[in-house]
């Protein structure tokens, strides 16, 4: 743990959200303590300095009951080892984390006392996790490195708030008030972890902190209080049955965490899936290669710039993937399957017909509606008003790729962006060709 | 439910009365009335809020209130927890009487059972203290088998009771997600022993910091049950709008899914195995979007090239799919569906059992599905004809294996032909002079006189879906 700084950027698994794979992390360039990214790394160096202070402290001072500390350290290992990844590329211990919070709140033992400070929670939870991670690392799967700090960080806060008065509240034992003062720390600790973690997210996807904050408490209310209400059970538990407790009682946790990990296996192959299938009309020719999925990236990055909230982003990508499905019905390919090109009436037909397509499935009406209003121009035709900003977005994230292609010079994409500007009093939406013009300008 | 044959009848008689007789009996000595009170109104709220997962097209339930059955146990003996069990009746939910009345008197049973061999087994009625720990996970390990077990049993009989009617037949039942369910609501039961113990410090917050994670476990499943039928739909409409190029080809891919998985499920593979192949079968003519859509509606003779391009597509299919990751092993299936046992298939000429297992039972589902409906040359054949051609082929062209586990599971279940007569006029344009120009197409009047080998690459041929004549080499 205590030696871990700042790692490469992008080392997790990707592709598990709506961010993974649709955006690639540009490789950094300049030295390499220069991160694009400096509050991670605040972050990260942080935890990793508090978690060296108490390992050193907690070795020149002795462990406090060390088979205590050995048992949780083995529990949070094996969380873990067993760590998941959420919808949205989050990465998650669960076990691990409700292991560290027992601790961080271990009142007694069986009826006997325990005395472990706040400096041995982190140095136990650190080693913990590190030990877990060994093996991942082993096998090249790498954590996410804000993930790991964060875990280490809320048992932290937990025990800092909780071990001094630990003492005082050993005498009385567990009783109602005790419970609910665990619960108003754990609680405490999980809005602090989303704020961390919505300003990270913030920074990694250079979207509004509001909309971040908003998406990670939305994503992490279900984990959080299934990881929340294990721990301060363990912790209770274990008054009474002793270590034994630790064991059993994680049961319910593991139950939990086999429901997540199966949805979010779910929802990584649904994404998949649509990602696979929307390549059929490249296959088909009526699409050049990898339309859809410049259309999709592009479209995901002018919408984290606008701060489109994370269900938006999801409904967006399937719509930017599946934007020229309606070619299917198509009898012959346009040629080069550039749509800008082709006249306004057989856009709109191709549209229509795509749309109608993906309200067949009977769940994706709010995508089949953005597939359907894709090439109305800025304020709208008819009396439906102007199409809604994803539908925006991808009318131009779509006509910038047709014009540039793949084509990776600079130079022209900056005169794309600039042929798209003149059009912004009747097609195109002002603000949505200045993110792109954003987007294109950081590469 | 409503018609309860005559035995099952009398089976929830008994049950329910034998439940009652217990629950009236007691005896409740020394039973705390707050405590009971306060686990009835637990149980009934755990059982309300439940909601029943489906695991491999079975209802069945794993309910939180099980835990809260079994710290009944613990906590106030084996006639309190059937109270506690019986209570399930006044769950909040829709469900007729006789449905409610025997599930009140299944648990009761089952609790009052469980109760009496924890105690047999060493274990004491109340709040459990610190001495009591760990002496006392073995009876309650023990009770939570019994419970579970008299549970299963209960309703199991009921089942056989009202199923005598219907056979099911010698289809391999599945019992691996029954047991993982099994697993996982023993692992739910455990967690009795910690409301009970946590329960004399916290009462009935205790509980509730268990039921918490549960609940949200048991959301997390609802709304991946609801995703997972999402993906189906997407995947399948999807398909479909493929298909949309050739109007003989509607509803080719839902058959062959339907067909393939069959197949796999009358050949006993596991019900993942057979989702993975019922996906593979939607998706194996996915590749015909890169054939130009001249050639598939072409119904002439095709030239070396149109039948080149014809044969791309098994490849083209895998490379759209293959970033798919969980159909793995079914991805083999849509690349090899066209091989063929004696190796005069394509794309790589595989030859007998190197043609991996999903493509041998894709290729038989393709077919058989091609015989059976409508192409722009031929009428449908019937179910029969199709059957013996497959069985002809057997052992050149197919696995008979995957034939005869086709004969088997169809001759069982039956199979839906499509039901279209006509296409809609003029849909292609020069369907009409040539349409029986090959010389080896089939003719819709009299399929069974045609020459051997002949109906071999007829169903070769629609089985590439091209519907035209003499393309075969």
């Amino acid at each position: 743990m205590t030696q871990r700084t700042d790692g490469p950027p992008d080392s997790g698994a990707e592709g598990g959200g709506p961010e993974g794979g649709a955006l690639e992390h540009r490789r950094r360039c300049g030295p390499s303590w220069r991160t694009a990214r400096p509050l991670r790394a605040m972050l990260v160096a942080g935890v990793g300095a508090a978690s060296l202070v108490a390992l050193v402290g907690t070795a020149v001072n002795g462990v406090v009951e060390p088979h205590v500390a050995l048992a949780f350290c083995l529990v949070i290992a094996i969380g873990e080892l067993t760590r998941i990844n959420l919808p949205g590329n989050r990465e998650s211990a669960p076990i691990a984390v409700s292991g560290a919070i027992a601790y961080a709140l271990l009142i007694s033992l069986g009826g006997e006392q325990v005395h472990h400070g706040a400096g041995q929670v982190v140095a136990v939870v650190a080693l913990g996790v590190a030990l877990g991670e060994l093996p991942h690392v082993a096998v090249g799967r790498s954590p996410s490195v804000e993930g790991v700090a964060r875990r280490v960080f809320t048992a932290l806060l937990l025990a800092a708030a909780f071990r001094p008065l630990a003492a005082q509240l050993s005498l009385s034992g567990p009783s109602v008030q005790v419970v609910m003062l665990m619960a108003l720390l754990v609680m405490v600790a999980w809005l602090v972890d989303v704020v961390v973690s919505a300003i990270l997210r913030a920074e990694r996807l250079r979207t509004r902190l509001r909309v971040a904050a908003r998406d990670e408490a939305r994503a992490q209310v279900a984990t959080g209080g299934a990881i929340a209400s294990s721990g301060v059970l363990i912790a209770l538990a274990c008054t009474v049955t002793g270590l034994v407790g630790l064991l059993v009682f994680s049961a319910p946790l593991l139950v939990s965490q086999v429901a997540f990990r199966r949805h979010a296996e779910v929802r990584r192959t649904y994404l998949e899936t649509v990602r696979a299938l929307s390549r059929v009309t490249e296959v088909g020719g009526y699409v050049e290669n990898g339309h859809s999925r410049r259309v999709s990236r592009l479209a995901h990055g002018i919408a984290c710039e606008l701060g489109l909230s994370e269900r938006e982003l999801l409904e967006l990508e399937y719509a930017a993937l599946m934007h020229d499905i309606g070619q299917l019905s198509l009898h012959e390919p346009i040629a080069g399957g550039a749509t800008v090109l082709a006249s306004p009436r057989e856009q709109r037909r191709i549209a229509e017909l795509g749309s109608a397509i993906i309200r067949e499935t009977g769940v994706l009406d709010n995508v089949a509606e953005l597939v359907r209003r894709q090439c109305e121009p800025l304020h709208g035709d008819g009396d439906e008003g102007a199409p809604p900003l994803g539908c925006r977005i991808i009318k131009v994230a779509n006509a910038f790729d047709d014009l540039v292609g793949d084509n990776r010079d600079v130079e022209r994409r900056v005169a794309v962006v600039e042929r798209l500007r003149m059009d912004t009093d009747s097609e195109y939406d002002p603000r949505v060709v200045d993110a792109l013009a954003g987007v294109i300008r950081r590469g | 439910m409503r018609a309860l044959p005559g035995g099952a009848r009398v089976y929830v008689g008994i049950i329910v009365v034998s439940a009652v007789a217990i629950v009236l009996i007691g005896p409740y000595s020394g039973i705390d009335l707050g405590t009971l009170v306060l686990m009835v109104v637990l149980f009934v709220v755990a059982e309300s809020i439940s909601t029943h997962v489906l695991v491999d097209d079975e209802k069945a339930g794993i309910s939180p209130s099980s835990a809260v059955a079994l710290a009944a146990v613990v906590l106030v003996g084996p006639a309190g927890a059937a109270v506690v069990g019986f209570a399930c009746c006044l769950a909040l939910r829709r469900q007729i009487l006789v449905k409610r009345a025997f599930n009140g008197a299944q648990y009761a049973l089952a609790a009052y059972t469980a109760g009496h061999v924890y105690l047999l087994l060493g274990g004491t009625v109340g709040v459990p203290g610190q001495s009591d720990f760990p002496e006392i996970v073995f009876p309650y390990v023990a009770a939570v088998l019994t419970h579970t077990l008299i549970n299963s049993l209960l309703i199991g009989l009921l089942m056989w009771g009202l199923g005598a009617g219907r056979a099911a037949g010698p289809r391999p039942r599945r019992w691996r997600p029954l047991l993982a369910l099994e697993v996982t609501s023993i692992g739910y039961q455990m967690l009795g022993l910690a409301i009970a113990a946590v329960w004399g410090a916290v009462g009935i917050v205790a509980p509730l910091l268990i039921l918490l994670p549960l609940f949200i476990a048991r959301w997390t499943f609802g709304q991946q049950i609801a995703e997972a039928r999402a993906h189906e739909a997407t995947l399948a409409t999807l398909c479909q709008a493929v298909e949309t190029k050739d109007y003989y080809t509607r509803g080719h891919c839902m058959r062959v899914a339907e067909g393939a998985a069959m197949i796999a499920a009358e050949l006993g593979m596991s019900a993942e195995r057979v989702q993975k192949i019922r996906y593979a079968g939607m998706l194996h003519d996915i590749g015909k979007l890169g054939v130009p859509t001249k050639v598939i509606q072409k119904t002439g003779k095709l030239t070396d090239d149109e039948y080149a391009a014809i044969k791309l597509h098994p490849t083209r299919g895998y490379e759209i799919v293959r970033e798919i990751s969980f159909l793995d092993e079914a991805l083999a299936g849509i690349r090899h569906h066209h091989e063929r046992l004696d190796g005069r298939g394509y794309p790589m000429g595989l030859v007998g059992m190197e043609i991996p297992e999903s493509a041998r039972i894709i290729s038989v589902a393709d077919v058989f599905d091609c015989l059976t409906s409508t192409r722009s040359y031929r009428k449908a054949w019937s179910v029969e004809e199709a059957i013996a051609e497959l069985r002809r082929c057997a052992g050149t062209q197919f696995d008979p294996k995957m034939v005869e586990a086709l004969v088997r599971a169809v001759s069982r279940e039956g199979w839906q032909t499509p039901d279209i007569a006509e296409p809609p006029g003029g849909h292609y344009g020069s369907t009409e002079d040539t349409e029986l120009e090959g010389s080896n197409a089939p003719t819709s009047a009299e399929p069974a006189k045609r020459g051997g080998d002949e109906a071999t690459k007829a169903a070769e041929s629609t089985s590439a879906g091209v519907v035209t004549g003499g393309q075969d080499r």
